[in-house]
């Protein structure tokens, strides 16, 4: 069974069309690697799945149970199944790293704040950061360590399905790649289903179980990762290989 | 003749196009209030919803009763206490003229009581408030926060909006009580010792004049200031655009809007209790 499906997923801000029929299923326990350029609608297809936008047309499907017009309780129960790595992090900077961490089990699953501060530890330890970044604020992290709070804060609350966005922005090549293994590693050890999008290639190779590729609003080529450099799509080798001359536009 | 007659449908075409312009422009400005006034609107009620329905983030209340509270404290009184010390020079320069000098501790004190500690304590923490709201929340839109808050399964009104609202409608009555006491005690310092009153007479004659229609009024204006304020703050934050000049914008909406609502709902509220 498929832990996402999206059938025909349309999303339109005024005369622009962003998404334009997008299907795409996720098996479960699976990690699938959204990629594509920028403003191809990658941002977009992860927010209306996560339900921060409300799609025009088209199903959402998670765990085969529609949620593209949920709200109110029913909505906060399919969130509960979902853990989220913002690009920037998105920490919020006037809690502590471990209250970042523990917010969601504190607020939403009603935990007290002292296990919750536990297991906030445990998750940290999990992204190799020590005890003394727990009481430190997000302010005083490095972009590297402030990425591995929001992976802590991601797998906090042992989600069924985490969303990666953009993971590796902004980081060196080796701090990328640190954060690339211990995604790796918590989706392994969690047993989840992952969706990233990125438009890293290094961080897809390592990452994907199944690569899509989003061009103008469609995903025009889905398939496993090892069949990324055979794919036949001339959009997907000018993507992947990087080059300037091919089928995509500059303007995209 | 077929000249003059051709320039004469060109002109009445670009007439025509002109006023249909403006036509255009305005229809669209209307809509745009209406819009706008809508949202606002639907954004007061979505907070009234939630302020009476669990759950409740008590730490977050507690927070802003010192923020919106305890550190307005010293605006608002410095605010007052030369408003007082203003009006009391004012009138009795001003009540000279007709021998009614004897009238500045009732002038003083039914000034401050009804419209000026509610008046100005409102624009003054619309400006430290208003702004701060706006521009801490539409940074935490801009940088995905409040995103953030909803893939954690917390509802982002409960845990922001209604804490602010909540708050700066219950403090607001108190900070303006205080602002009234501080303020009749400004009238009473440039009364006394600039102007001559005795210290007992002054006291007597504002405690004898003053009636509790006249204080409850100025509290039930400042709770009505301090949703105000709190709301706009809120609802500019909340749907700030992106980027710095977003949240600029939204900042200076949020003190402007709030500004003005004070301005008529000072008037309405007047009108209400003393028409």
């Amino acid at each position: 069974m498929n832990k996402i499906e999206l059938r025909g997923v349309t999303k339109s801000f005024g005369p622009k069309h962003v998404l334009q029929g997008v299907d795409l299923t996720v098996p479960r326990g699976s990690s699938m690697v959204i990629i594509g350029g920028s403003g191809t609608g990658k941002s977009v297809t992860l927010k209306c799945i996560l339900g921060l936008m409300q799609p025009d047309t088209g199903e959402i499907l998670i765990d085969g149970q529609h949620v593209e017009k949920l709200y109110g309780r029913k909505r906060d129960d399919v969130m509960k199944k979902f853990g989220m790595l913002f690009q920037g992090g998105a920490l919020f900077d006037s809690l502590p790293v471990w209250e970042n961490v523990a917010f969601g089990l504190i607020h939403g699953k009603g935990m007290g704040r002292e296990d919750a501060r536990g297991v906030a530890q445990l998750k940290l330890r999990a992204v190799g950061l020590g005890e003394k970044v727990a009481d430190l604020f997000p302010a005083e992290l490095s972009g590297g360590m402030q990425k591995r709070v929001s992976l802590a804060r991601a797998i906090a609350s042992n989600p069924e399905i985490i969303f990666f966005d953009e993971p590796t922005t902004g980081l060196d090549p080796i701090m990328a790649d640190v954060i690339n293994e211990l995604i790796v590693q918590c989706v392994k050890d969690l047993g989840a289903t992952a969706l990233t999008i990125t438009h890293d290639m290094a961080s897809a190779r390592k990452i994907a179980d199944y690569v899509a590729m989003i061009y103008e609003g469609k995903i025009i080529w889905t398939g496993p990762i090892g069949d990324l450099d055979r794919s036949g799509n001339p959009y997907v080798e000018q993507f992947i290989h990087g080059r300037a001359d091919g089928p995509i536009g500059r303007n995209v | 003749m077929n000249n003059l007659n051709a320039k004469a449908t060109s002109l009445a075409r670009n007439f025509g196009e002109q006023v249909l312009d403006l036509c255009t422009l305005v229809g669209h400005s209307v809509m745009q209030f209406f819009g706008s006034l809508g949202r606002v609107v639907e954004f007061a009620f979505r907070t009234l919803r939630h302020i009476v329905m669990p759950p409740f983030f008590f730490k977050q209340i507690g927070r802003q009763f010192v923020d919106i509270g305890y550190y307005s404290l010293a605006v608002v009184g410095l605010t007052t206490l030369f408003s007082g010390m203003v009006l009391a020079l004012q009138s009795y320069t001003g009540f000279a003229r007709f021998n009614a000098e004897g009238a500045v501790a009732n002038v003083v004190a039914l000034s401050i009581t009804r419209e000026l500690a509610p008046v100005l304590a409102g624009l003054m923490v619309a400006g430290r408030i208003g702004a701060s709201i706006a521009a801490e929340i539409g940074t935490m839109r801009v940088t995905e926060q409040i995103d953030a808050l909803k893939t954690l399964s917390v509802n982002p009104f409960k845990y922001l909006v209604v804490p602010r609202v909540l708050t700066g409608t219950l403090i607001m009555p108190v900070l303006v009580l205080i602002g009234d006491v501080i303020g009749i005690f400004g009238g009473f310092l440039v009364s006394v010792y600039r102007l001559g009153f005795g210290p007992y007479g002054y006291v007597e004659q504002t405690i004898r004049f003053l009636e509790p229609i006249d204080v409850i009024s100025g509290l039930v204006k400042a709770a009505v200031f301090g949703f105000i304020v709190t709301l706009m703050g809120c609802y500019n934050g909340y749907y700030s655009d992106r980027g710095a000049q977003g949240v600029g914008a939204a900042t200076t909406n949020a003190v402007v809007s709030a500004s003005i609502l004070i301005l008529i709902f000072n008037y309405i509220l007047t009108q209400v209790f003393f028409s």
